[in-house]
């Protein structure tokens, strides 16, 4: 195995390409919020699956670390499957399904639902780094309004949405001011993962591969969601509780059963949701069964 | 009464290349002042206006501005987020275009309520009942308040952008032949409309026109431009009435008499 490896350098990227990206995420550390410009590279696979994360994780990760990688919080679909295989194969580094056990957490579109230490760098992988990108379509303009501050527009795009649906419709991808400067966009995580990203202990990370900028979040850094006075931000509530492991205010996914109206929701967090199960936590679609083993 | 004015230009030229835009323009403007700028396409007016209204860097000259605590500031020496911050709040720019001056894809009231939101408003129902109030200002029905511009007559527009503009209560604003493209009576309508507001604010405004019976309506003193330069510079009526320049007795001469 480790023979095979010779034809790559550890985590795939050259160390020069990693030295230039650790400096993007220095002076992205050291302005909150920021998005640093770098010079990102080709990766073995497509724009859209993770290739700024992929970069920023190869740079930041060392042989004595611990891989995790969530995709829409699940550790098995096939973007969390092949970025892990791709670490597992060019850098020969520990992977794991647990979130405790992680040093470092590659994410697409979620932020676990145990809460992250200060040992931990969460890497999440962006689409569209620039918040203001579908308000104002000129990259000259949106540098010159996050430099002068003008975040104005940014509100007109959440009072329309209060004025056409009657309340705050942009449920993911929603808009923060991070550390009282800079407005963010967390990449399209839901905003019930918003209040997470507030005064973590982790480490975030942030990787836009095909629009090469990389942004950060400080641990213990304020992350505040953009809202109306009389119309407060708040995330999203579940009338039920996992099907499959009981677990209440955590986020769930809504799962078609059949085509008779069948459904369940269960925990989007794959970890976390077996993590329970193992503790002896069962829900509803899970106890009549036990009923009728016993 | 008052006695300093609010905007001094002083030989502002703007050359692209050896052809001339406009050349060394002086000029004071008081508040509560109408100023017209006439003369035939591709005489300089919008140039003048774009540098004064700092949307153009002047080849040379210096425009300065009483801000709000008394004292000039030269336009060009400020930072330009300072510039930025003073074009949203205290002037507003009427485009001849309406499209340009909006944002066409999002509602009436949202319009209307970028600048609030823009200088830090954060309560979604007062920035809803400021927007309602303007739209009644300009003559646009309460219940348009959710429709987005693209709905709205050329007029309606206009009227629109008027609002927008003046919500957050300017002293000075440029306008770009701001009945250009709109029919007669919605014309007259309108400049109804502009001169009442002006009127009622207390505003000073730069009106840029090729329309010599916009700028007898709406101005208190006009500036007559070919070339580049300034021929002609006087009250309004006594320009349009006793013209001295012969460019300029051609121009009134030329109205067309109905």
């Amino acid at each position: 195995m480790t023979a095979d490896l010779a034809t790559y350098n550890f985590a795939y990227l050259d160390e020069q390409t990693k030295r230039m990206i650790r400096r993007a995420i220095l002076k992205a550390i050291a302005i909150p919020g920021y998005q640093v410009p770098f010079a990102s590279r080709e990766m073995p696979m497509p724009y859209g699956w993770g290739t700024g994360g992929v970069q920023v994780t190869a740079s930041i990760i060392g042989r004595q670390d611990v891989l995790k990688v969530i995709d829409q919080g699940a550790d098995d679909t096939t973007n969390a499957v092949s970025i892990r295989a791709f670490f597992q194969k060019v850098a020969d580094v520990a992977v794991t399904t647990h979130t405790k056990d992680a040093t470092i957490i590659q994410t697409r579109h979620r932020i676990p639902e145990q809460k992250l230490t200060e040992d931990q760098v969460l890497v999440y992988q962006v689409p569209i780094p620039e918040p203001l990108r579908f308000l104002e379509p000129r990259e000259t303009e949106t540098r010159k309004m996050h430099a002068l501050e003008e975040y104005g527009l940014m509100h007109v795009k959440l009072y329309e949405d209060i004025a056409q649906n009657g309340r705050i419709s942009k449920t993911y991808a929603y808009p923060v001011k991070v550390d009282g400067r800079y407005v963010m966009d967390p990449s399209p995580t839901p905003k019930f993962d918003n209040p997470k990203m507030h005064m973590s202990d982790a480490l975030q990370l942030f990787g836009a591969g095909r629009e090469k900028r990389i942004y950060a979040v400080p641990p213990h850094t304020e992350v505040v969601s953009l809202d109306f006075e009389d119309y407060p931000f708040e995330i999203q509530t579940f009338e039920q509780d996992c099907a499959l492991c009981g677990a209440h205010g955590v986020y769930l996914d809504e799962v078609v059963l059949d085509d008779r109206g069948g459904r369940m929701f269960v925990c989007s967090d794959t970890d976390h949701c077996e993590d329970r199960r193992e503790h002896g936590h069962v829900g509803a679609m899970l106890a009549p069964n036990q009923e009728a083993a016993e | 009464m008052i006695d300093t004015p609010l905007l001094k230009v002083s030989g502002v030229s703007k050359f692209y290349g050896s052809r001339i835009g406009c050349k060394d323009v002086n000029f004071e403007l008081w508040p509560g002042e109408v100023l017209a700028i006439v003369g035939e396409s591709g005489s300089g007016k919008t140039t003048l206006l774009n540098c004064i209204s700092t949307r153009l860097l002047p080849t040379t000259g210096s425009v300065e501005y009483r801000m709000r605590d008394g004292n000039f500031r030269d336009l060009y020496h400020i930072s330009e987020a300072e510039r930025r911050f003073l074009m949203r709040t205290d002037w507003g720019f009427v485009h001849q275009n309406p499209a340009d001056g909006l944002r066409m894809t999002v509602s009436a009231g949202a319009n209307v309520g970028e600048r609030l939101m823009a200088v830090g408003d954060r309560h979604y129902g007062k920035i809803r009942q400021t927007a309602t109030d303007w739209l009644g200002r300009v003559e646009i029905s309460a219940d348009r308040i959710d429709d987005q511009p693209r709905a709205f007559s050329g007029g309606m527009r206009q009227r629109l952008q008027i609002a927008r503009n003046l919500v957050t209560g300017p002293r000075l604003v440029f306008m770009d032949e701001p009945t250009g493209g709109l029919d007669v009576s919605v014309q007259a309508r309108l400049l109804d409309l502009v001169r009442g507001l002006v009127n009622d604010l207390g505003l000073a405004a730069i009106v840029v026109t090729h329309d010599l019976a916009v700028a007898r309506l709406l101005s208190h003193r006009m500036m007559v431009m070919k070339d580049g330069h300034v021929i002609e510079h006087g009250l309004t009526d006594r320009v349009l009435d006793d013209p001295r320049e012969p460019y300029t007795q051609l121009l009134v001469s030329s109205i067309l008499q109905v």
